[in-house]
This record gives structure tokens, sequence and C-alpha cells, in this order.
């Protein structure tokens, strides 16, 4: 039987390292450089002697007698002829040196502060904690820095100064590791405390290395290159260069050898020692490889994103995942997800057999892994993995029983997490059924896009199949889309209707004649089950009211509104109001506002009537409505539906030449001297100003011009107005004048001296010449006016470019400084530490997605 | 706590009053549905609210500066206006105050304006015409701007008594004549005097360096650039002090304390985030701004502020500088209990948060039967 109730961890505590535990860890002494001899056996007592694990398949440990994967390694040690000072504990033995006797060894500090000091600790710990006790330590170490005098014996100090990175001296002479050893060998463990490091973790002489672990050979795996030759890793090799200096040394000392030899050998020890542990402080020259490249060793190991912290413990590498392209796919639904069947087939469930699935796990196993529904692995009540293979399948079959796990294909309906980068929001990941379908893409449902902020233009997405019950319930019952409708950002929902479908409902809201036929065919297409009244012809919103479940009151103004001063809600004469009785639409058009993606009030509406469920069900059938309408009726933007009649494409350039006019008398304003200057702006600026606010002024007019012309069923007019995509001012972009480029808020008023662009005289200051174009889109744009629109162009694809990278930097920031915080059961939030941050989340308690739009409207709620 | 806030309250009853309705009935309704609508203990909202702020920053610009009304003042917005606030800096790269006016003071604009003209920081070369420097007598002549004095409503007198703390100075239609007190110095050192002469402080408040009379809700309020609440507040004949407001974070907490700091983050990051027309609930705000306050002092998002002073040192260690961040809890034995969520996920364990919160107690059975 497998362990049910596994140890748990319940703290860990940082120590530092004694040579007495070093030893009592150590398997062996590593004494010889050498890694191989000369029929590739590993040498003993060499770096890769087996004692301290094996990498190679087939071998078995030496200590513990396990295989490779089953032997987590064991460490050795080296006796260092000389003591060596540990770098990154340069800085603490620098403090403790300075801030004790050099002769009696007690901290410099009279009794009567010793006893302040200690009393200033444990208040500080009352009040603030781990933290406020030892940064009072560290203000003593400040103030010890340049004490002359020791308090005890009255020695007289002398300065001591630190050699970057390892050496220390005294009054600019030497000390060396076994002084300094000596010196830290003195304080007493009260004096430690005071001087920041607490006598539980470890002596202070411990900073200085005596015996060096030496990490298990799986730490630093070799690697057998394809020419049969063995390659190192960079530890190995930095290790090799410790044993070589470390054996030298005994053998000089041993030898009796002259002190300037010891001393060279003594600091070439220090120095591999020291880039052993880190290989990038500065003034140490880092270890290379003999290609060049700098060895990367341990604290190069943790560090950084790449790095052991980062990269291998905050986030895991996982099995049964899968990503590929994404595509379309309108008519699965918006909680599934469409798998090719090559991705079913590698990716598998572990299923337990059971008395009422045996049958049907049998069939499953029967398939194999090459038949579709199959299934890959069999793994025994002992926990053994079995292959199904045209071999083995036979035996399998017959001994598969109660307790076996079958790890089988999916099938339809199995779930998955369906993931895409960056996650920025929760999501980012979410639960989706499993649907296989004959294309070799992940199908998706384009209701489902807006939370991962996905498109179709070659953007790849991940795939994780759940490998255990509680994760798949979690998932489920969690992640599901249908429990993700709303985003807890602002409250609304941010799965609804997008592009083509918004463009449909409108379309459809505003039809006034459907013949039964296709009312009825449409209905049928979009699976909605209903009974029409028998009529020759239908209203859209006849059709479209059949989908809309029967206790959806609604109310609500539409994007076109016109902005009245008095609503009239129903009567508008504009028709920009939707109205809802008990299911049924009453009057206006179906648009963004109510079911769009990130704006949809009525989903909202439905969402809470009904649940997250039934509103998957309700986008499910007014998209497919609202296309096979489209498909239906047909709807295409031609060239011609930017077009301006005569008249107003006159009134237009009335418009263009009146600025030219106006801008003109500015201009003649400032040559004279005469214009006025805004408060706290020089006269220059004022002229800036004046001139973009009257360019400003005549694009709106011209988008007035242009909106007031243009047809009702134009067909960019349809997608601005149901907010499928674009604006009106667009279109006169489009058709009219594109306008004023402005670049941060003012004109182009760069490039060349006194100029923007070469074509102009120096010194211009008309609108032409400062990035106003004066042409549509469609009309096309001269030369220089292309110029001046490519600038604004670049800046916004710069401004994208550098946006990224910094926006990503703050939220991990942000992720990295509130991830603890969390609500407890006594409904205060809290970090992980215990301490409040509120008393009660958002001073009202109310959960952002359960609530509306972040408050609990009471005539909402009670209707 | 689980109550009702009177105003809901009061909604609720007024609702009951209008569809007459039981308001018993009608009150224990919505007592439900508020409990229904509470978060539930395990949500994450620290994770929910770093997304809901971090999100919108991918859409915001990163132009730094715009111009905010008519007039048109620089002002930080966008990304890095949100990433200073965050970051907790001491100075804001535009710091601004909006100065609200006594009752008596804020319908009026000339009054509005006057009091613009006197708050504001006015050094000698913005009401001079003109210096010149006569290098035989060492002597700098000022040419007076008579329009600007009468703008700024100063007086020469002031200007010479500034002037005469340092140097010898005289008036003498309309030319202020400034004999430095040192003798014999050389055409350099005269230099030097001039342009620290032209950048002394003659009057207003220092630190204003632009007013801007700005009406908001009928009423005229001063939006200043540069930022000296403490003076301001000072100047209690025509400021409202309950309602004048700086951005500068560290400036409100010295001066109003802690939950002012806290209002102001909040206050600012929502202007920021409006100015980009982005909405973020405000519970996702006021929970960092509460993070970033809750110890009693300003706490940026970084290294050096909030994280520092985390409990566990993994967690730490997996934000930045691990190395140094593990060395100094070895030497302080410092015991990680694994409370958060990064030190379980590092060490696979179930995190505290979520479905991993409840945990199971088993009572001891007593021994007496």
């Amino acid at each position: 039987m497998r362990k049910i109730i596994r140890d748990k961890i319940g703290s860990i505590t940082f120590k530092l390292m004694s040579p007495y535990f070093i030893k009592k860890m150590s398997v062996m002494k590593v004494i010889s450089p050498e890694l191989y001899d000369e029929d590739g056996y590993p040498v003993e007592g060499g770096l890769m002697d087996p004692k301290m694990g094996v990498v190679d398949p087939g071998l078995r440990c030496r200590t513990c007698g396990s295989k490779v994967k089953e032997c987590s390694g064991h460490f050795g040690y080296i006796e260092l002829a000389r003591p060596v000072t540990h770098v990154e504990y340069a800085k603490n033995i620098y403090d403790f040196l300075r801030g004790t006797c050099n002769d009696c060894g007690r901290i410099l500090l009279a009794e009567t502060n010793i006893k302040k000091y200690l009393e200033e600790m444990e208040e500080a710990k009352k009040n603030m904690g781990e933290a406020a006790y030892w940064e009072v330590t560290n203000k003593i170490r400040k103030k010890l820095r340049n004490a002359s005098k020791c308090p005890h014996c009255k020695a007289k100090q002398d300065k001591i100064t630190i050699r970057k990175p390892t050496g220390f001296a005294e009054d600019n002479v030497k000390l060396t590791q076994i002084d300094v050893r000596e010196r830290l060998e003195k304080m007493s463990d009260e004096d430690c405390l005071l001087l920041g490091l607490n006598p539980d973790a470890g002596r202070p002489e411990w900073m200085v290395l005596t015996l060096l672990p030496v990490p298990p050979v799986i730490v630093r795996p070799s690697i057998t290159l394809a020419s049969g030759q063995r390659s190192e890793d960079d530890l190995t090799h930095k290790l090799g260069d410790i044993v070589r200096t470390n054996q030298r040394l005994w053998e000089n000392l041993n030898a009796g050898a002259p002190e300037i030899i010891i001393e060279d050998l003594w600091e070439l020890l220090q120095y591999h020692v020291t880039t052993f542990i880190a290989n990038d402080k500065s003034q140490v020259p880092p270890a290379r490889h003999r290609s060049g490249r700098p060895l990367k060793t341990l604290s190069e190991r943790i560090k950084s994103k790449e790095g052991r912290m980062r990269r291998n413990l905050a986030g895991k590498r996982v099995d049964f995942s899968a990503r590929t392209v994404i595509s379309p796919e309108t008519m699965i639904g918006i909680d599934e997800v469409g798998l090719p069947v090559e991705a079913v087939m590698e990716l598998t469930i572990p299923e337990r057999v059971t008395e009422w699935n045996l049958k049907h796990l049998k069939k499953y196993v029967k398939n194999g892994p090459e038949k579709y529904p199959g299934a890959n692995y069999v793994i025994t009540p002992d926990g053994k993995r079995k292959r199904i293979t045209d071999e083995t399948k036979k035996v399998i079959l017959e001994e598969l029983a109660l307790g076996y796990i079958v790890e089988r294909h999916l099938i339809n309906g199995d779930i998955c997490l369906f993931n895409r980068q960056p996650s920025l929001h929760k999501m980012s990941i979410m639960c989706h059924k499993i649907r296989i379908l004959p294309y070799k893409t992940f199908g998706m449902n384009l209701c489902v896009t807006p939370p991962y902020n996905a498109d179709f233009d070659g953007d790849e997405m991940n795939l994780h199949i759940p490998q255990t019950e509680e994760a798949r319930a979690e998932a489920k019952h969690l992640m599901s889309v249908h429990t993700q409708m709303i985003t807890p950002r602002y409250g609304l929902p941010i799965i609804g209707c997008k592009h083509d479908h918004l463009t449909g409902l409108y379309l459809l809201s505003k039809d006034q004649k459907i013949p039964r036929r296709v009312a009825t065919a449409l209905l049928a297409q979009a699976e909605v089950e209903t009974s029409l009244p028998v009529k020759k012809t239908y209203k859209g919103i006849e059709i479209l009211s059949q989908t809309i479940p029967e206790k959806i009151n609604y109310a609500e103004k539409t994007i076109t509104c016109q902005k009245c001063d008095k609503c009239k809600e129903e009567k508008c004469e504009h028709e920009c109001f939707l109205k809802i009785k008990k299911g049924e639409i009453k009057c206006g058009f179906v648009d963004s506002n109510a079911v769009g993606a990130g704006t949809g009030l009525l989903l909202k509406k439905m969402l809470r009537e009904y649940g997250g469920k039934e509103l998957v069900n309700f986008l499910q059938k007014i998209t497919l409505l609202s296309l096979h309408y489209l498909d239906y009726k047909g709807f295409t933007v031609l060239p011609s539906h930017t077009d301006l009649k005569k008249e107003s494409f006159k009134k237009v350039k009335n418009e263009l030449d009146d600025a030219k006019n106006k801008t003109k008398k500015i201009l003649e304003k400032y040559e004279k001297g005469q214009l006025e200057s805004l408060p706290g702006r020089t006269v220059k600026e004022t002229l800036e100003v004046n001139l973009l606010t009257t360019t400003r002024k005549t694009r709106n007019k011209i988008g007035r011009i242009v909106q007031k012309e243009i047809k009702k069923d134009n067909s960019l007019y349809v997608m601005a107005s149901s907010g499928a995509r674009g604006k009106l001012v667009q279109i006169g972009l489009m058709s009219a004048s594109v306008g004023q480029q402005s670049l941060r808020g003012s004109r182009i008023n760069f490039g060349y001296r006194d100029r923007a662009l070469p074509h102009f005289k120096k010194g211009d200051m008309s609108p032409e010449a400062h990035g106003f174009i004066r042409h549509g889109y469609k009309g096309g744009l001269t030369p220089t006016e292309f110029f001046f629109h490519a600038m604004i162009g670049r800046d916004n694809l710069m401004d994208t470019s550098m946006r990224t990278p910094k926006s990503g930097y703050l939220q991990r920031r942000l992720i990295n400084t509130l991830q603890d915080v969390s609500v407890n059961y006594d409904q205060t939030v809290r970090d992980s530490g215990g301490r409040i941050i509120e008393f009660e989340y958002g001073e009202d308690g109310i959960d952002v997605t359960k609530s509306q739009k972040g408050k609990l409207d009471v005539k909402e709620v009670l209707k | 706590m689980n109550e009702l806030s009177k105003k809901i309250i009061e909604e609720a009853k007024q609702y009951a009053k209008q569809n007459k309705k039981d308001e018993k009935k009608v009150l224990e309704k919505i007592k439900q549905i508020y409990q229904e609508m509470r978060v539930e203990p395990g949500e994450s909202v620290g994770i929910i609210a770093a997304q809901s702020l971090g999100e919108p920053g991918t859409q915001m610009t990163l132009n730094t500066k715009n111009l905010a009304g008519v007039a048109k003042m620089n002002v930080t917005v966008g990304l890095p206006r949100i990433v200073e606030i965050f970051d907790a800096r001491k100075e804001p790269s535009t710091p601004m105050m909006e100065v609200h006016l006594k009752p008596e003071y804020a319908e009026d604009e000339k009054k509005v304006q006057k009091i613009a003209a006197k708050i504001l920081e006015v050094k000698i070369k913005e009401i001079i015409k003109n210096v010149s420097i006569d290098l035989i007598n060492t002597k700098i002549m000022l040419d007076l701007n008579p329009k600007k004095l009468k703008e700024y409503d100063i007086i020469p007198k002031t200007i010479l008594e500034k002037l005469r703390k340092n140097h010898e100075a005289e008036l003498k239609a309309g030319t202020i004549t400034v004999t430095p007190k040192k003798k014999d110095i050389g055409a350099e050192a005269l230099y030097r005097i001039k342009t620290k002469i032209v950048e002394t402080y003659v009057s207003g408040i220092k630190g204003i360096e632009q007013v801007l009379p700005w009406k908001e809700g009928g009423k005229w309020i001063i939006k200043t650039l540069g930022s000296n609440l403490k003076d301001v507040m000072k100047e209690t004949d025509f400021v409202d002090i309950t309602k004048t407001t700086s951005n500068n974070i560290y400036e409100v907490a010295s001066l109003l304390g802690i939950e002012a700091a806290r209002n102001t983050i909040i206050k600012e990051i929502i202007a920021t985030l409006a100015e980009q027309g982005l909405e973020v609930d405000i519970r996702h705000i006021m929970l960092v701004s509460d993070t970033m306050t809750a110890s009693g002092e300003v706490k940026g998002t970084t290294r050096y502020g909030v994280i520092k002073n985390k409990t566990s040192v993994l967690a730490r260690a997996s934000f930045e500088i691990p190395i140094t961040n593990l060395f100094t809890a070895a030497v302080r034995n410092t015991q990680d209990r694994l409370e958060g969520i990064i030190e379980n996920v590092m060490i696979n364990q179930v995190i505290p948060a979520g479905t991993g919160l409840p945990r199971l107690m088993v009572k001891k059975r007593s021994k007496k039967k």
C-alpha cells in the first residue's frame, strides 16, 4: 500500500554549517584531483567517486546501494590545508573584527551599553518583530566601526581594513585567515548576538572554512558527448582546482616549503574557494572555462530568472501538457476546446479500475496505444508501470483487476486546463471540456478569446491534463469557464459577443420582415427550442426574444445614445433604448452594451438570475443565431461605403479652408506680437495650444458632417453603432480628413532645424508643416502627410514595445508583495505573518465578482 | 461586521415604502443577499488585486507627460505615474497640489487669482526685464519690470530686503544696483553672484512653480505645480486646510498621518487609471494601498519596501537578491515557518489559501470512559 498520510514540512531553519556537521554528513574525504583512471573508471577518493552517488544508468551507489534515480547523492568533504574565508560572510567577519577587542576578544561596548542594547533589542522584537530586532544589531555594528579603545581591557584598537573581497588587515598589516579565525573563536555568544549573529545559528569562526563540503555527483552530473568524450560540470571543474591546489599546499606544508610558496598557494586556494561559491564578485577575476566562458558556480545557480529559485522552485516543469496554434471554431461550445486526435492519444488520464468500469477499461486496453480510444500504460497495485504493447497486451488484459490504474486516452467531455501566456490574470487559465476534432490545432470559440487576450494570427496556447481526482475536481468547480465569466477587475462579464456576433445581432434586431421559413431555420440552427406563433413574417426582435429566458427584465441605453438632456427611454426617437420585459424585447436593438465582451449588462443580469451555465448556453444560442443570420443576409464592406456626396465633400472642403484661414489669422497675430499668453505659459506655447485646439475643432466638425450624411445601412455605420468594431469618427478619417497628428500632446515640432521636414521653409508655423493631414485615408495622403503619419505610427510602435517589459515587472512586483494576502475565517485580510492588512475586505466584505458593479444595488437586487 | 451599512438600510427602507412592501421582509432579504455577496474565507484577494492592477498596465501609455486642462500643465501620467506610486518614491516627478479655499474666497474668480499670484513662488528673474554687470565698479544692475511687479503684488522694498542679506543694494529709477559686500572680486565671481541673485526668492511659497485657478463643481480651487503642503497649510486666512491635498505621498504622510497617505495613494491611482480610461474596482486599489501603509509608514512594492518586511526568507529570496537573503537568514538563525504561498509551492506542499486553507482538527478522546 502507498502511504496515504504524508509527512509535512513544518518549517525550515537557516543556520551556519559547522565543520563537525560537514564531516558528519559526508561519506568520504576527497583527496584526489583525478576524476577517472586510465580505464575510465572513477578514481577512489576522487571527485567522481561512486560513494557520492552515481549518474550513469546501471551503476549502483557505493554508499546506499541504490540506482540512479533512487539515490539522491551523498556529500563528501575536502580538508583544507589552511583555513579559507567564505566570501559571502566577509562583510560579517569584517564587522565582527571591528566590533571586538584585538586583545581580549570582547565586544567594544561597555557593560552598561551592552545591557541597554539588549533591552532595546527585546523592546524592538516585542513591538515590531524579528526584523526590527536585528535592525538594532546593524546599528551596533555601525557604531563600533571606529571604536578605538576596548572598554573591558583598555587595549588600544588598531584600524582594521578589508582587502576585498576576502582579505583583512590590521593597521595595514595583513591578517591571515588563521589570525581571523582565532579572533572569531574568542568571541562570546552574547557578543555575537549583539553583533547580529544568533548564537543558535552557529559560531563566528565557522565563517572561515576549514572543511569544504563537496556536493554529490548528482548535483554536478557529467555529460557524455556523442564522441564518447566526457564533459564535466562547471562545479566539478572548480572542485578539481580546489583539490589540486589543496593537495599541493599539503605537500608543501609537509615538506616545509618556504613561506612565500605557501602563501601563494594559500591565496590561490582562497581564490578557488571564493569562485566556487560566487563567480561574480567584483575585484575577483571570474574563473573561466577552457573556452573562455565564465564558470557557473554555486551562487549563479541560485540567482536570477534562470536560477534555481525562479526557474525550478517557484515554477516547475510538468507532464501531460500540450501546445499548438489555436484556430476559431464556431460550432463548438464556449466551454469546450477542440483537440487533435494525435494529442488526445498522447495525453492520458489515470483511471482506477472499479467494478463498474472494468469492462469499459478493458476495451481501452484492448485498443492499446495505437488505436483511439485506447490506453498507454497500466499501473499495477504495487506501483509498477507497464506499457501496453502488442506483446504485453494479452497478459495485461488477463491480470487487469480492481485496484489497477489504466492510463487511458482522453475522450470527449474530459476536462483540461487551457492557458495563454502572458498569464496576466486568473482568467488566463481556465478549465475547458475536451472535444476531439479532426484538425491539428486547438480550436476555441470566439467568445472565450477576451479573457485569454487571444486572436488567431498564429497564437499558440498551452493545455494541461490534471492527473488526480482532487485536481480535476478543483479545476472543474473553480476554474471552469462558466465560473469565470465575470472579471474581478470591475465586475462585468469578460466573456461575451465580439465582432460579427454584434453586427449580426444589430441587423437582426433591426430586421422587420423575416419570412417564417427563414425564421424557423435560424432558430433550428441555433438550437433554440421554442414554439413560434404561426405568422407569415416575423420581426427580428421576436426571433431574438425566443432565446431570452423568461425572468429577464432589462432597460438600458444602447451605445448609440445621443445623450439627450432627458432620456425618453422606450420612446427614444433615435431608437437608442433597449427594453426587455419578461424575456421579450420591447424596443431597441441588441448591442455591445447588452451582450458585448467586457461590457454586457444583459449578460451580467442573466448570470445573476440563472447562473453561469445558463449564460454560456444563452451566449451560444445568440452567437449562432447572429452568425446564421449574417449568412442569410450577407454582410460586407465596400470602398463605396466611405464615399461622400458632392455637397458634403464641399462642406468638408469649406471647413478645411476655414480652419486654414483661422490658423493664418492666429499666426499673423503671433508674428505681430499681439498674441496674449495664457496664464503660466509662454507666448509660443500659447500659440501651439491655440493652433491645436483650432484643428481639433475642425476635425470634430468634419466628423459631424460625415456622420450626418452616412446612411443607416452603411456597413461601417452598422459596425460602429453595434459596437462590433470601430468608431463613427474613424469613418470621417477614411472619407474626409485625417486631421492633426499629435505627438505627446503637441504638434510635430522636431526633426530638422526649425522645421519638421525638409519640404518646408524654416520657421514655417502653419499646420501643414507640423503634421496636419488634410486628406482622408481613401483619398490618399500627400508625401509629407504620409511622413507625418508614419512618425505617429512609429511612436506608437515604440511605446508598445517599451511598455510590455515595464508593465511586466510592475505586475511581478505587485504579485510578489500581495501573494500572501488572503481572507481569513474571521473575514479579516491578513498576510502570511498573520498581520492584519484590512479588518474587512474592501471595507464592506463584498466580493467584486458577486456584486453589482462593485456595489450592493438595492433596487437591482430586489426587482 | 456582517452588518449592513446605514446607506443600504436607508435605501432598502425607501424601496419598501415606494413599492409598499413589508420593511422587515425587505431588510431580511437584503441581508441574505449581502451574506451571499461576501468574500469567501481563503480567497486570495491579494493576488486578485495585483492582477487587476497589473493587467491594465499593459494597456497604458508610456508617454510621461500630458497636458491637463485648458491652460495646460505638464503632468506625469500613465504607466510611469503608476510605477512611481507603487515604488513609493520620496518625491514624485511632478509634485502637485490642489489648494482649496475658504468659502468666502472660493467663489470670486478675481480673489482666487490674487491668491494664486500670492502663493506662486517668485524669483527675481521673473520680475526683471534685464540684468547687466558692471565689471569696472563690480556692480550688478537689475531692471525691474513694473508690469510684473504689479501682477505679483510686490513692492521693490521687499526685493531690496532680500538682497541686503548678502549684498548692498540700492533702488534708483526702477533699477536695483547690487554691490557685493566682498570687495575686489574677479569677473568670474561676479558672474556667479549674478546667477545666484537672479534665482533669489522674493515672495510666495517656496516650491510652487506654477499656479492655475480651476473651476470645479462651481467652486474655484488652485492647482499648483510643485508641492509645499506645509507652508500652504500655514496660510490659514484663505486656505481651507481640511480639503487641500498634495500628490506627494511622503509629504502627506509626514504632515497628515498614515491614513491620509493611504487615501492619497488610492486617490492618485484612481485618477491615473481614470485618465487612461481604465476601470478597476476600488477594493483592489484599497488593498494595495493598505499593504503599502499597514506598517505605519509608506512602503513601496519593492525589495526595499513591503517585500523586505516579509517574514518568510524563501518568499524574499524568490523575489530578488536571493543570495543576500539566504546568507542573512543563516546568520540570524531564521526560521521559515512556511506560512506563505510561494514557500509551499517551492517545497511541493499545499498552499494555505483557497481550498488549501481548511485543516482537520482531531479531538482527543477523553480518557474517562
